[in-house]
């Protein structure tokens, strides 16, 4: 293995040796196993590799060295909010008391979680303007799918059972669809005005009384705050229908806009969007959902109580009949949603507030530098909130170049691409969120770099076509990997030892 | 601002290129009716305040009782470099692997994963990870549906009472029907499903049941006649799920050599920390006949332009970003890091390491059943289990709480856990094991003894 240069590994199988490792836990006496039937047993051990612990260290090790991370670089995923992840978070999350805890204890020896929890269920109430939150849902989506079901319980328990629509602009991200679908629901898709915001006339003939609910992305996915919002909710509440936020973009609006006190009925926060817990690689997260008192009735069991003598306690089985039942086992993904409470803990009102301010100014800083150097499309003038939308359309008509050959090339500039081909309504779109938390010289640097590439695609468009070419690998054959899928190693047959005993 | 990096200077700067006197003109596009006022939160706190704050609301816990409590959640040995690796900040500040050439660590532990799974499951197709065991069982039972174009799924009431709960929430949702498979009331299979029944389930045929799912071991700890009830299954035309603990599958049959065409499962027990309910790992499996209706992420092998061996996310038209409302379904951030924690915990052990934790639990909780029987709380069911039983215990709740007082957490107080299921109703659920120790079952035997002194029931097994 040399110094530098790619870390490309083989598979841990690879690395593998039959003999090697052990030691790690003490040896069980020999007839442990003796009264499991043997019709139930394995016939012999699983595939699993052997391997002694400096092997499995380097494994991950030079496995890390060929990712990109925000520890590693800028990261102006739009629409993910690649903000800083804390360190004194990761450390919090591991103290015995928080890690070791059992999530079916009895509440007397889970107090001290379960007040962080209540506290920060009181924060959230606070930042949304919202009157009740379940911590239960484990990501985005999935707090998506629990709001959509409230809505449905809430028509269900009013006898108003013939709405089986959902209202979703066309420029939302793909969960908001597919959620409708799980929940039994069918969605109408709104189209958009030049403005980016969502068509009125449209959404007026979309509305009736099968509608059930409209799911709103706010500030949208083009980052764009939706000036029409008011009217738009009073005409969703006179038709009988509630209003979904998707609080995807949260990042933009803290301290500045409260979806409660707009007329929103539910929304979601993504804990690892806007409050700083890690991404991990794609996940967790956590998707906690907030919602105004017409929902309450109906949040997921169980839900964190205090009891009027201070004590904390898990709502019991069966205890509120109009629940929509669980969502996931046990309280929710505590370990998330702590990191969350100490980023909020740290900010507080004040700091929540220029969190929001920065973030947005950054990205209409970033937007002013790409616009003023006239290298890209850039479809909505103005202000923009936490991110915006950069297109490639000219220069593709150009030179053939495509937004997909600039995002591979801003790799070899030490850069994440941003996300790109999304939303859906936009010609070549590259969708760049910088974050509050990237310095003013980088948010140069990487503006910089966007007008180079495309003033290299002009000068050597095949440089920009074939890359990257410092990244650990290529371009991958994505189209073979579809059409004979190779979804899992196979150790060699009869390459395993018997157990010692 | 906390980890802000900008300066008043900076921050001057950004608004004069931008053209704009304040930052709150960046805001005008918010109606001025619906502008927020200032948050009515505390205001900023220091690292050192807050680590302060911090530990003292650990401290408020008590974690570090004489446990036997699983019943889902499961207390593992994780050796000290899988937390050092997963700290490598290259892991845990990265998002999906959407640019692939600058994600191979990423792409390539996923698929490592994928394939670790593989062989302890015996199935051939692993997605990336879900939320939790819960909703990977719902989501298995979809699959089903989908699969098989019907509406009804049997679940066995010996699974986790969380599962079934979490499935009732998906399914009314999706408009299915869910029914529930009885145990065994006696004999010497009690408390496991019950196969007669289930028998009885699949002979509507106006009502096709498209999927049959029962958990090993099951909620109860015991093992499950998971073979016979996948053929009963298949010749209803339906499909097997299997939800499994996969730690076991060091020494079980794995779900692909007993007919399961779904696997699901919890994986915090491959040295995942209980944390209190999360994060978890969702396990989803299935053969590769079901390939196109499982959801969740794919990552397969493939390679770049010069030919080097690569990885990719693939298969992704199954995917709510491509399909949108007519996707598998909407999930779409996972559990990653989770799934690289089970791997690095797994690749450590190895598969000999691998079944001496099980061997060590089975052996520890051996001993924990002598203990108990003898301090007058004999076991509930008389069928084999591996390492987590149910015990009788008259008045359990309290006894449950009188133990707690004792510093030992008896387990799970089944009836307040299942209160439909009278057959548990005086039952503790406990469980041991590799890193149970000798003193703490001897704590808890010394314990009961004081606490149910001479109120033992009669040790008869398989009454209930």
């Amino acid at each position: 293995m040399s110094a530098s240069g790619p870390r490309l590994q083989p598979t841990i199988f690879e690395r593998s040796k039959p003999g090697r490792g052990g030691g790690l836990v003490p040896h069980p006496p020999s007839d442990a196993l003796d009264r499991i039937p043997t019709e139930q047993r394995r016939e012999r051990p699983a595939g699993l590799p052997e391997l002694n612990e400096a092997e499995v260290v380097r494994h991950y090790v030079n496995l890390s060295q060929l990712n990109h991370a925000i520890d590693v670089g800028f990261y102006p995923l739009g629409s993910c909010t690649m903000k800083w992840n804390p360190k004194v978070n990761e450390w919090a999350a591991r103290l015995p008391g928080f890690a070791n805890l059992h999530p079916l204890a009895p509440d007397v020896t889970t107090q001290g979680t379960l007040q962080l929890l209540w506290e920060l269920e009181q924060i959230l109430l606070e930042v949304t303007g919202m009157r009740a939150v379940t911590l239960q849902p484990a990501a985005g989506a999935h707090g998506e799918l629990t709001g959509i079901l409230m809505i449905r319980a809430y028509h269900e328990a009013r006898g108003d059972t013939a709405r089986t629509e959902v209202l979703v602009p066309d420029s939302a991200h793909g969960t908001n669809p597919a959620t409708a679908t799980m929940a039994g629901l069918h969605t109408v898709s709104l189209p958009h005005e030049d403005d980016g915001g969502v068509a009125v006339e449209a959404f007026r003939r979309a509305l009736g009384p099968q509608t059930a609910a409209i799911m709103i992305t706010n500030p949208s996915t083009l980052g764009i705050f939706e000036s029409r919002i008011g009217e738009l909710l009073e005409a969703v509440h006179e038709a009988g229908a509630l209003a979904y936020m998707d609080g995807a973009n949260l990042n933009a609006i803290l301290g500045r806009f409260r979806p409660g006190d707009a007329g929103f009925d539910v929304m979601h926060i993504n804990t690892h969007k806007t409050f700083s817990t890690p991404h991990g690689g794609g996940g967790p997260g956590a998707g906690p959902v907030a919602v105004n008192e017409r929902l309450e009735p109906y949040l997921p069991a169980p839900r964190i109580l205090r009891d009027p003598d201070g004590a904390f306690r898990l709502e019991r089985p069966g205890e509120r009949p109009t629940s929509i039942g669980r969502m996931r086992a046990f309280v929710g993904s505590t370990g998330v949603l702590l990191r969350a409470y100490a980023y909020l803990r740290t900010h507080g009102g004040s700091g929540l507030a220029e969190v929001t301010d920065d973030a947005v100014l950054a990205a209409n800083y970033l937007k002013h530098r790409l616009a003023e150097s006239g290298a890209f499309d850039i479809p909505f003038e103005g202000v923009c909130k936490h991110e915006f939308i950069a297109s490639a359309s000219s220069i593709k008509k150009r030179t053939g170049i495509r937004t997909l050959d600039i995002a591979k090339r801003l790799l070899d500039h030490g850069f994440h691409a941003p996300t790109v081909y999304f939303p859906l309504t936009v010609d070549e779109a590259m969708l760049i969120e910088p974050t509050e938390t990237e310095s003013v010289e980088t948010l140069d640097a990487f503006a910089d770099a966007l007008v180079a590439i495309a003033e290299e695609a002009d000068r050597d468009p095949d440089v920009i076509r074939s890359a990257p070419h410092t990244a650990p690998v290529r371009r991958l054959d994505e189209a073979a990997a579809a059409r004979n899928p190779n979804l899992r190693w196979r150790p060699a047959a009869g390459d395993w030892t018997p157990c010692p005993d | 601002m906390a980890y802000g990096p900008h300066t008043p200077a900076d921050r001057q700067r950004m608004l004069a290129a931008i053209g704009v006197r304040s930052v709150d003109d960046l805001f005008a596009d918010i109606p001025e009716a619906l502008r927020a006022g200032p948050l009515r939160l505390d205001p900023p706190e220091p690292e050192q305040a807050l680590v302060t704050r911090l530990g003292g609301l650990a401290a408020r816990n008590q974690a570090d009782l004489a446990s036997f409590l699983g019943a889902g959640a499961y207390r593992h040995f994780a050796p000290s470099l899988v937390d050092q690796m997963l700290l490598r900040g290259e892991w845990y500040t990265a998002y999906t692997p959407y640019q692939p050439e600058v994600s191979q660590g990423t792409l390539q532990s996923i698929y490592e994963y994928e394939s670790l799974m593989a062989e302890l499951l015996g199935l051939d197709v692993v997605s990336a990870s879900h939320y939790d065991g819960a909703t990977a069982t719902a989501e298995a039972a979809l699959m089903t549906c989908r699969a098989t174009r019907r509406d009804r799924v049997l679940i066995s009431r010996a699974i986790h009472p969380h599962y079934r709960e979490v499935v009732r929430t998906y399914f009314h949702g999706a408009g299915i029907a869910v029914e529930e498979i009885p145990l065994v009331a006696d004999g010497a299979a009690a408390g496991t499903t019950d196969l007669a029944a289930l028998e009885a389930l699949l002979a509507e045929p106006e009502r096709p049941a498209a999927g049959v799912l029962l958990a090993q071991p099951s909620f109860y700890g015991l093992l499950e006649p998971m073979a016979e009830a996948a053929r009963l299954a298949h010749a209803a035309g339906a499909l097997s799920v299997a939800v499994v603990e996969p730690v076991s599958l060091a020494v079980l049959a794995p779900p692909g050599a007993y007919g399961a065409d779904i696997a699901a499962g919890e994986g915090q027990a491959l040295g995942i920390a209980p944390q209190y309910g999360g994060p978890y790992l969702g396990i989803l499996a299935c053969t590769d006949a079901l390939v196109r209706q499982v959801p969740g992420r794919l990552v397969g092998m493939t390679t770049d332009l010069d030919g080097r061996r690569a990885y990719v996310m693939t298969l992704q038209a199954r995917e709510q970003h491509i399909r949108r409302e007519k996707a598998a379904s909407n999930i779409c951030t996972n559990q990653t890091l989770l799934a690289l924690a089970a791997s690095i915990w797994l690749a450590a052990l190895g598969p000999h390491g691998l079944r001496d934790v099980v061997a060590l639990g089975a052996a520890r909780a051996a001993e924990l059943e002598a203990a108990l029987t003898k301090a007058g709380a004999p076991r509930l069911h008389p069928g084999p289990y591996l390492n987590e039983f149910a015990v009788r215990v008259v008045d359990a709740p309290r006894v449950h709480r009188e133990l707690l007082e004792r510093g030992v957490l008896a387990g799970l107080v089944l009836g307040e856990a299942v209160p439909d299921e009278p057959s548990v109703r005086d039952g503790l659920l406990v469980c041991a094991t590799e890193v149970t120790t000798a003193g703490d079952i001897a704590a808890f035997a010394a314990a009961l003894g004081e606490v149910i002194g001479g109120r033992a029931p009669a040790a008869v097994g398989g009454a209930a």
